[in-house]
């Protein structure tokens, strides 16, 4: 087992994030939101991990927690094998060089008075990365890495494109090196047409500078493409964890399901045809989830579990590995985690 | 059988002070009854102001400069923007889903006050019937417990419900034609899914017309019988589905196609073929084919020649492309 680890960049174990909700004048703590619920995952070297789920699931929470922008509330984060989940800010600063970040909004995560250039340089500079003449060869470089003109770097902000600020932002990210990047929605501020551009970039330039990505978006279309494994959230908790290839060809949680019939096929043929799983009513609130899935949004049971249900009125099951699931599954087994408790007896 | 609302060659310039922005460029549609058509294309291709053109909610700089707007066999531009006429029109006869739901409803109105208006001015109702219908409406687009929730804000309800009660706002007239403009880009893809299977039924037991203005491919497949694709406000290409997704002519649509990842695909299996580079600015528009930088399909004829108009290709499929690209590769 020891020998496996080593190969884990991040390994998150119960990781519990709760936001406190206050009242009143004496900010009385009435209650928590419940972001991230125990979840625990790990992230192979060189690897992408696909992080999807509907806005509110806890997905951008996880990504945070790890960067250490949040402390979380329970459970551990450990970092190439440093355990990173209490650390203080001064002993973070050489943790952090070794991790970069992607936003979502292009227009809104740079800052529209800093010129390019010095967007890029930022993260160097807090790092001692270099003298002057050595950084702007690094961010040359960087630029011409993200497929921007060079001369381009004094220039502000507005003056760009949206994907070419998106491009801006990956450059600033992997600016000192990383080994691992946190892409938050990368691309769903972006175009349909420059989507496509900002794909093949990250994902050639994990080839080039063999990185790990935790990648987190919620259109599973994308990032079924990008993963090589893909943790489904829901609710602040992990739904199912498995390879891309698993989890389109046989998805074993009812939410997994119904997500993957949500995602429209752009082909008339195939889509009319299909059957939709619609689920019906809308997400708990965080701050008060109810005591089991089965109760709230399984709607996948009637039509694809005719198995016998023993735990219906159960609290949430934990995860459970696929094996014990579905035993027809021993291939991957070991990533395999449904959260569910029905056995699938098709 | 004529069509409910045919646009035809539309212009709508915005004059700014950097120059004319040719937002919409001798664009024509049509729309029959009960028919549910797609508008696709990116932002700033023109496709939300062609639809707001038509309802003549273009304000300055904006200008509508020719074309004309046919409802029923009507010509509708020719009515003042705020006579009479136009307003029976607007919600009462076309009705309009915007895509922001947080933004388009009213922030200090009851949902029951913003029902019931529209059924108070076209439909001459007094309160009591109105509000019974607003309920009724809300009832049919599936708000659980319709007559409580009548006298709550829009603050008060989630993303998707907001979006069922702009659903229900444009259909409470009985509106011969819905335009749905960006209806679930602010939404989850299961809400998505919720509201589209809602709308599709809806409309079609309504026997209503539905023209879907979207940027997502796969939102219209399910649903529309066509599609036209527009690309700097103008139509591109046109035709049924079925023919613009398994037989694309024109090298945008094909570029759209391939760049989008399909799920189930391997991982590695295909690599997204991107359009490179960048839709053009719409204030400094070539002469030739507004595409011509981004494609990959061009000749020499293209670099010579101004844009060319739509040729047909197929049944109702139409392109605006000089060159034949074969039905398959």
């Amino acid at each position: 087992m020891s020998e496996a680890k080593n190969d884990h960049i991040v390994e998150v174990q119960h990781l519990k994030m709760y936001f406190p909700i206050t009242r009143g004048l004496l900010r009385r703590h009435v209650g928590d939101i419940k972001a991230v619920d125990d979840i625990s995952f790990f992230i192979k070297n060189k690897e992408t991990l696909g992080l999807v789920g509907e806005s509110g699931c806890g997905k951008t929470t996880t990504g945070r927690c790890i960067l250490r922008l949040y402390r979380p509330t329970e459970g551990t984060i450990s970092f190439n094998g440093d355990d990173i989940s209490h650390m203080r800010e001064k002993e973070l600063k050489p943790v952090r060089r070794n991790m970069g970040a992607i936003f979502q909004d292009p227009f809104s995560s740079l800052n529209p008075r800093q010129t390019a250039g010095s967007i890029i340089s930022d993260p160097l500079k807090v790092h001692n990365m270099g003298n002057k003449s050595e950084m702007d060869d690094i961010i040359a470089r960087l630029f011409k890495m993200v497929g921007l003109d060079p001369r381009m770097t004094d220039r502000v902000p507005h003056e760009f494109s949206g994907g070419q600020r998106q491009r801006i932002g990956i450059a600033r990210a992997l600016a000192c090196r990383p080994s691992l990047v946190i892409c938050d929605e990368p691309i769903s501020a972006l175009d349909v047409s420059i989507q496509a551009q900002i794909i093949n970039l990250l994902e050639e330039l994990q080839e080039e500078l063999g990185l790990t990505y935790l990648f987190i978006a919620h259109d599973l279309a994308v990032v079924q493409h990008i993963s090589d494994r893909v943790a489904v959230m829901y609710l602040g908790r992990i739904m199912e964890l498995t390879s891309s290839e698993e989890l389109y060809e046989n998805p074993l949680h009812p939410y997994t399901r119904a997500l993957l019939s949500a995602i429209p096929i752009p082909n008339p043929k195939i889509e009319r045809t299909r059957h939709r799983i619609v689920l019906k009513g809308e997400v708990p609130s965080p701050a008060n989830p109810p005591p089991s899935f089965s109760k709230v949004k399984c709607r996948a049971r009637p039509i694809r579990h005719r198995a016998a249900i023993s735990t219906r009125d159960a609290s949430w099951p934990s995860m459970i590995a696929a094996w014990e699931y579905h035993p027809c599954v021993i291939s991957a087994a070991d990533t395999m985690y449904p959260v569910c408790e029905y056995r699938n007896t098709e | 059988m004529a069509p409910v609302l045919e646009i035809q060659n539309l212009t709508t310039n915005f004059y700014t002070e950097y120059g004319t922005v040719k937002a919409v460029d001798g664009v024509s549609y049509y729309v029959d009854e009960g028919e549910i058509i797609g508008l696709v294309g990116e932002s700033g291709c023109g496709k939300s102001v062609s639809v707001l053109s038509a309802m003549q909610l273009i304000q300055t700089p904006g200008r509508i400069d020719s074309g004309r707007v046919l409802f029923k066999g009507e010509d509708i531009l020719k009515y003042d923007s705020k006579g009479e006429k136009m307003s029976a029109i607007r919600g009462g006869k076309i009705a309009m889903i915007f895509q922001e739901p947080m933004t388009s409803l009213n922030p200090v109105l009851s949902i029951c006050r913003q029902l019931t208006e529209a059924l108070e001015i076209h439909l001459d109702m007094d309160i009591q019937s109105a509000r019974d219908r607003a309920i009724e409406l809300l009832h049919m687009v599936g708000l659980p417990e319709a007559a409580r929730r009548i006298d709550d804000f829009p603050h008060q309800f989630s993303g998707g419900m907001r979006q069922r009660v702009m659903i229900a706002m444009a259909l409470s007239c009985n509106p011969s034609v819905i335009i749905a403009d960006e209806p679930t880009t602010a939404v989850d893809v299961t809400t998505q899914a919720q509201l589209l299977e809602l709308m599709n039924d809806l409309v079609t037991r309504l026997h209503t017309s539905l023209i879907i203005v979207t940027h997502n491919l796969g939102v219209v497949a399910r649903y529309v019988q066509r599609i036209y694709v527009m690309y700097a406000g103008r139509i591109v290409e046109s035709g049924p589905a079925e023919e613009i997704f398994e037989n694309p002519r024109h090298p945008y649509t094909i570029g759209l196609m391939r760049s989008v990842p399909r799920l189930g695909e391997k991982r590695g299996s295909r690599k997204l073929i991107p359009i490179d580079g960048m839709p053009p600015d719409l204030i400094f528009m070539p002469p030739t084919c507004a595409f011509l930088p981004r494609c990959t399909y061009k000749i020499e004829r293209c670099r010579e020649e101004p844009w060319p108009a739509l040729r047909q290709v197929g049944e109702k499929h139409y392109t605006a492309c000089f060159v034949d690209i074969g039905e398959k590769e």
